[in-house]
């Protein structure tokens, strides 16, 4: 397993709900992937655990995307990857926010 | 002047006739006797067809082939469509065969690749179907023919059932050009149900000691289809099928386009779209057509082979297909190909590898794997000349601010996630086919579909409009846009990608209002096999490996 770690800084314009702690896809095939709200400082944390080695730079990239997409704060996103595709990661953490934005509301 | 003689083949031809009689008696030979009757009808050098393609197989002729002398019958040259059985290899192995033109050769592509790497055989061309077809009647015309069927009558007439294929084709160049014709069949029978192949086409039949393998190409499980799969199906259908009206089309084999057929009940009938498209299809009849079927999205299907377990249903279903008096299926990969060709308005597939200008290959470089019917289906049709509504559009796109004669224009399609498993990128700088072509000396490398035959190109990202694109920068970016996080893609400039999007070359999900959502396996009008064994009331019945329940 590989373990990456990265940090974004949302613009703090997205309202966080601290009650709402835990969403999430899990139990769906080859990623599964958990929301927790925490304070970090207006900074998104996504912890990676994945089985595929040496694909820093894409997970970079998808990461970036997804960040700006969504443009989060306080949040800590841990992602345990069975070696899903950039499709599928994709798919799965919109996936998780929708539902993590429903929970919001 | 000296007088020419006029006739030596059919001289030839009776010579061998009068050989054979040495080892036989009449038409119908024992399957003991058969290697001996080859070894005294084959020449050397002579070009042989042992009929196989990818479902049906001559396999106890091939068998008898590889078994003959080689002292006797050598450096024959194989015309055939593919190169599938371990028997194939063994005749250039024993030196019986020296030199093949085949169209495709999938299952023993890595053995092929070793064969030309210790010089044991030389690749005369890979063909299409259509092309090597062609040829048989043009300069390649074969000899001898070691052909397949289900059941013959004592007179030699042959039943072929549901899987005709290949074999009109194969017989009509060879008997009609002094050849010799010899079949193998499951059984001799009295009365045959309906005569596929003519007697006085066949010169030798015998009846095999096994059934013809007979191998299930077509079926994909539905409980196989991803996520990914289905949101691209949503595109294709929302975004393309749905804006040409494409009814006269052809699916590629695999679980992206059987993906778009088990949502044709679900997705395409929420958007009002039933009678609307997909209607006429050129297509084996593959299992996960059975709820698009049942649902009435279907008018008629034609096919150049069939299907394994698929026999009752489409016997069932006699509007829908093609059958004969008998009621059972008749296929003829020929005239489908043709058909393919010329008119059908569309064609999906997938491939394994694109590069920046769209063209796209499944070589991988220890496997000579040859390309079949795609090329043909995934190319637009330059002698086409009537229109549709589908073809019309297409060749608008295609010549939008340009001053040119009008003309229509195929819609061809490829579909691909943008990674494939264990992380290979689908899109690359360059295509292996590059270096498959350097290693054996082909002349050209192996491209499935060019990148200019190529419309549309759908990955998860959303859909790129080829047919568009003005300049070869403007198709490179456009291909780059939809090419997700591989190098290729990751090297995109945003601002273009957003130009090319507000011209609707590129479109994303949103854009074409496909609900991501949406993209579950509950969309899937049946999620296994069991569920189209229902759908097909009991009818369709599936090989046992396909048996999970």
């Amino acid at each position: 397993m590989e373990h990456l770690e990265f940090e974004f800084k949302g613009s703090g314009n997205r309202q966080v709900d601290r009650q709402a702690t835990l969403v999430g896809v899990v139990s769906s095939g080859n990623l599964e992937v958990m929301l927790e709200n925490v304070d970090l400082h207006g900074l998104c944390r996504i912890n990676v655990s994945t089985s595929a080695q040496g694909f820093t730079e894409i997970w970079q990239a998808v990461l970036n995307d997804f960040a700006a997409r969504y443009d989060l704060a306080d949040l800590q996103i841990s992602i345990n990857d069975g070696g899903a595709t950039p499709a599928v990661v994709c798919l799965r953490l919109d996936q998780a926010m929708e539902e993590y934005l429903e929970a919001l509301t | 002047m000296a007088t020419r003689k006029w006739h030596t083949q059919a001289e030839n031809r009776r010579a061998r006739l009068l050989r054979a009689a040495e080892v036989c008696e009449g038409k119908i030979v024992p399957c003991e006797r058969m290697t001996a009757l080859i070894e005294k009808v084959l020449e050397p050098g002579d070009r042989v067809c042992l009929e196989g393609n990818n479902q049906k197989q001559a396999d106890f002729l091939a068998r008898c082939l590889a078994q003959v002398d080689p002292q006797r019958v050598y450096d024959l040259h194989m015309v055939q469509s593919v190169i599938a059985l371990p028997s194939h290899i063994e005749l250039f192995e024993r030196g019986i065969a020296n030199k093949v033109d085949f169209s495709y050769s999938g299952p023993m592509g890595t053995r092929m690749a070793q064969l030309v790497a210790d010089d044991k055989i030389k690749i005369g061309a890979i063909h299409t179907y259509l092309e090597l077809f062609g040829r048989y009647f043009i300069d390649l015309p074969p000899k001898v023919s070691l052909i397949v069927a289900h059941s013959a009558d004592s007179q030699g007439n042959l039943y072929t059932g549901p899987n005709t294929e290949d074999t009109p084709t194969i017989v009509e160049a060879t008997a009609f050009k002094s050849g010799i014709v010899i079949a193998q069949v499951n059984q001799i029978v009295e009365d045959l149900p309906r005569v596929d192949i003519p007697a006085d086409w066949v010169d030798f039949v015998t009846e095999a000691p096994t059934p013809h393998l007979l191998e299930p190409l077509f079926t994909r499980d539905p409980a196989q289809i991803s996520e990914i799969q289905i949101l691209m199906a949503m595109m294709v259908i929302k975004g393309i099928y749905a804006e040409y009206d494409v009814n006269r089309l052809n699916h590629g084999v695999g679980f992206n386009t059987a993906a778009i057929e088990l949502l044709l009940p679900t997705y395409a009938d929420s958007l009002g779209l039933k009678g609307k498209i997909c209607r006429n299809w050129m297509l084996n009849p593959h299992p996960t057509l059975i709820p698009a079927i049942e649902a009435g999205f279907v008018e008629s299907v034609y096919s150049p082979g069939s299907e394994l377990g698929m026999e009752d249903y489409v016997r069932a279903r006699p509007d829908v297909f093609f059958n004969g008096s008998d009621g059972s299926q008749r296929t003829n990969r020929a005239f489908s190909h043709a058909a393919g060709h010329y008119a059908c308005d569309l064609f999906i597939g997938s491939s394994l590898q694109m590069d920046l200008q769209g063209n796209s290959s499944t070589v991988t470089l220890d496997r000579i794997t040859g390309f079949g019917g795609a090329p043909n289906l995934g190319a637009d049709a330059r002698g086409r000349r009537h229109a549709s509504p589908a073809w019309l559009k297409a060749g608008r796109e295609a010549q939008s601010g340009l001053t040119t004669t009008p003309r229509g224009r195929k819609l061809v399609v490829q579909i691909m996630e943008t990674y494939r498993e264990h992380m290979q990128p689908a899109f690359v700088e360059r295509l292996d086919a590059w270096e498959m072509m350097e290693k054996t000396g082909m002349e050209l490398p192996p491209i499935m579909v060019y990148g200019d035959d190529i419309s549309h190109v759908v990955t998860e990202e959303g859909i790129a409009n080829l047919l568009l694109c003005r300049t070869d920068e403007e198709r490179n970016e456009a291909i780059r846009g939809v090419a997700g996080y591989t190098p290729l893609g990751l090297g995109r400039s945003h601002s273009v990608v957003e130009n090319l999007r507000d011209r609707g070359i590129i479109r994303r999900p949103e854009d074409l209002g496909v609900d991501r959502r949406m993209a579950t396996r509950d969309l899937l009008a049946a999620r296994s096999v069991k569920e189209l064994v229902h759908w097909s009331g009991g009818l369709y019945q599936p090989p046992k490996r396909f048996r999970n329940w």
